[in-house]
């Protein structure tokens, strides 16, 4: 890991923040909720923890991020981009026709995409295929895992927790956002998961709790996890559905079509996040 | 493709599960990008001998076959060539979206085998038995669909399997199979075997799997009549070998399908639908009727689902009868 370097990695969240918020606004509705919520995460795994090169997205010895819970797409459009996969503005083409850019993370079409997701809970299962790969083939690369608490309602997700612990496969690290909704509501409303951190700590995962939007937690958090051995780790990240997209930071609705008056505001917020931050 | 009809309708001695056992021990041997993953199955497949050889690359997943589906994807992703096994009701519909999103939409390449193909589930019962399986596989897009029907067969075409990209789908008999062809045949996949044919035929048999050997006996009662009809063993069900069946309806003037399967969506539709687009053409489909499955010995279930060479005989009568 890089050195921790607070400000710089704020300052990386809020541009993923606001290049989430353009890409979604290109096509003017979508999954804005459930892939702001995860800017601090994606800031601190790019800037600080992560082994990729963006010239050669398939570089064997690379990190892996997968992200399962696939409609938070446009989070990791906006990372890459950043990271200089490809010209930041060819990502505010989402989900027009032939983009490259889809509603959920498609390897064959992004660079930077790892897996394939879209139909939750089966990225958990290829982020431990590609972990038990990545070992056979004697890597010290690690498996970046994004679930989605809404997305632990589906068994695959225990399926893959159960192999990734009778593997022992410590070279994979998930990360739970847990925010606490999902589309037809609340998870407590839907179907009450009861203690989820304390579940997955059961299934065997070395599992830590933090605030989600709270980069040096994470970054800790992620030192821990890191040095853990024998088994995969798992960071739940306590984040707000819609963190800093001002229409949908109040009712975090799964999915949001704002109007353009909304729009504006939503990304003058962004940007003015972003100032703060430069000046912190 | 060179093989050689043995043609005495006796079963092997050898369990054609061996075949697939032979086969993934030599190809991990030559090539430690070769992995094998089984939920709970190893003993069925006979290779527990694999899991104790390979320990790393022969694994298990334990009885969760969504999980082990996208694990096999994820391991394609790291540049491993996988070969994924279980039950075929289990490696089909258990795990299809799986399969179908992580794997095949990914383009990612897994060799999916599924053992006790149809009725050969036979005391495992109607929850066990496979009548749609190679069917969900030919809705994937780009899959290779293969129904095998013996040892040697089975051996040249897990070699083959190999080699092929994308995502495959392999149904089997695990033993106690009829013994179709000598030792050393080799086969292609994607293209059909053409196991008798002469300028006479009045119709042509397309069959694969346990279905070969009833055709090659309904083959025999018809010569005996003085009838010529054309076999073709279709052990690749996608993708079918077009030209082919197109050729043998141009000379034969019609068909039947026989295949262990549910003539909804296997073998039978796919010929009907290559012939429809181009060769219109009378055909008679001898497979189950859309129906359950249900427990008993194979002979039991083979009469009861209309699976023997009386049925392919009575449906070549109908389909000749019917060519105008």
């Amino acid at each position: 890991m890089k050195q921790l370097n607070v400000k710089e990695l704020n300052v990386l969240a809020a541009r993923i923040r606001l290049e989430t918020l353009r890409v979604i606004h290109s096509r003017g509705f979508g999954h804005v909720g459930g892939s702001v919520d995860l800017a601090e995460m994606l800031a601190v795994l790019y800037g600080a923890a992560m082994r990729f090169d963006p010239k050669d997205p398939r570089w064997p010895d690379r990190d892996w991020l997968v992200m399962s819970k696939g409609h938070a797409g446009p989070a990791a459009y906006a990372v890459f981009g950043l990271m200089g996969y490809y010209p930041m503005e060819e990502a505010y083409t989402l989900n027009h026709p032939h983009t490259r850019f889809p509603s959920h993370t498609d390897r064959l079409l992004t660079p930077g995409v790892d897996l394939t997701t879209g139909s939750l809970g089966q990225g958990a299962s290829t982020a431990a295929g590609a972990a038990l790969g990545n070992r056979l083939d004697g890597r010290d690369s690690r498996v970046y895992l994004v679930v989605g608490d809404g997305e632990a309602d589906e068994g695959q997700v225990w399926e893959a927790f159960h192999f990734a612990c009778a593997h022992k496969l410590d070279n994979l690290v998930v990360f739970l956002d847990m925010n606490g909704y999902q589309l037809d509501g609340s998870t407590a409303e839907i179907l009450d998961h009861g203690n989820l951190p304390g579940k997955i700590a059961a299934f065997g995962l070395y599992t830590q709790q933090v605030d989600g939007h709270d980069v040096a937690a994470i970054y800790h958090a992620l030192e821990a996890a890191h040095a853990h051995t024998g088994g995969p780790s798992c960071i739940v990240l306590n984040t707000c559905k819609g963190k800093g997209a001002t229409f949908a930071e109040t009712n975090h609705a799964h999915s949001s079509s704002p109007t353009e008056e909304q729009w504006q505001q939503a990304l003058a917020a962004a940007e003015q996040a972003l100032d703060a931050a430069m000046k912190a | 493709m060179s093989f050689e009809l043995i043609g005495k309708h006796e079963k092997d001695a050898r369990a054609s599960r061996d075949a697939i056992v032979t086969t993934l021990d030599e190809l991990m041997a030559a090539d430690p990008s070769v992995c094998y993953v089984d939920c709970d199955l190893m003993g069925c497949l006979n290779t527990k001998g694999l899991w104790k050889k390979y320990p790393d690359r022969a694994l298990q997943a334990g009885i969760a076959e969504a999980n082990a589906a996208g694990v096999c994807a994820g391991l394609a992703a790291t540049g491993k060539k996988v070969f994924f096994h279980s039950f075929g009701t289990f490696s089909s519909r258990r795990c299809y979206d799986q399969i179908y999103m992580s794997a095949a939409y990914a383009g990612l390449s897994v060799r999916v085998l599924g053992s006790d193909a149809g009725v050969t589930a036979a005391f495992n019962g109607g929850t066990h038995m496979p009548l749609e399986d190679a069917g969900m596989y030919l809705s994937i897009p780009g899959a290779t669909v293969i129904d095998a029907c013996d040892y040697d067969q089975l051996y040249s075409i897990t070699h083959g399997l190999a080699d092929t990209e994308g995502v495959s789908y392999t149904r089997f008999v695990r033993k106690d199979v009829i013994q179709v062809y000598a030792p050393g045949a080799q086969f292609t996949i994607g293209k059909g075997a053409v196991l008798h044919a002469s300028d006479k035929d009045v119709c042509t048999v397309i069959c694969s799997g346990i279905m070969v050997d009833e055709a090659l006996k309904a083959w025999e009662q018809l010569a005996a009549e003085g009838v010529s009809v054309r076999v073709i063993d279709m052990f690749t069900w996608k993708p079918l070998d077009q030209e082919l069946v197109i050729a043998a309806a141009a000379e034969t003037g019609c068909i039947v399908t026989a295949e262990n399967h549910n003539v909804t969506c296997g073998l039978g539709a796919a010929v009907a639908r290559c012939l429809a687009g181009s060769r219109p053409t009378p055909q008679e489909f001898v497979g189950v009727q859309d129906r359950f499955g249900q427990v008993g010995p194979q002979d039991f279930l083979m009469d009861e689902y209309g699976l023997r060479a009386a049925d392919i005989t009575a449906a070549v009568r109908r389909a000749v009868a019917r060519k105008s």
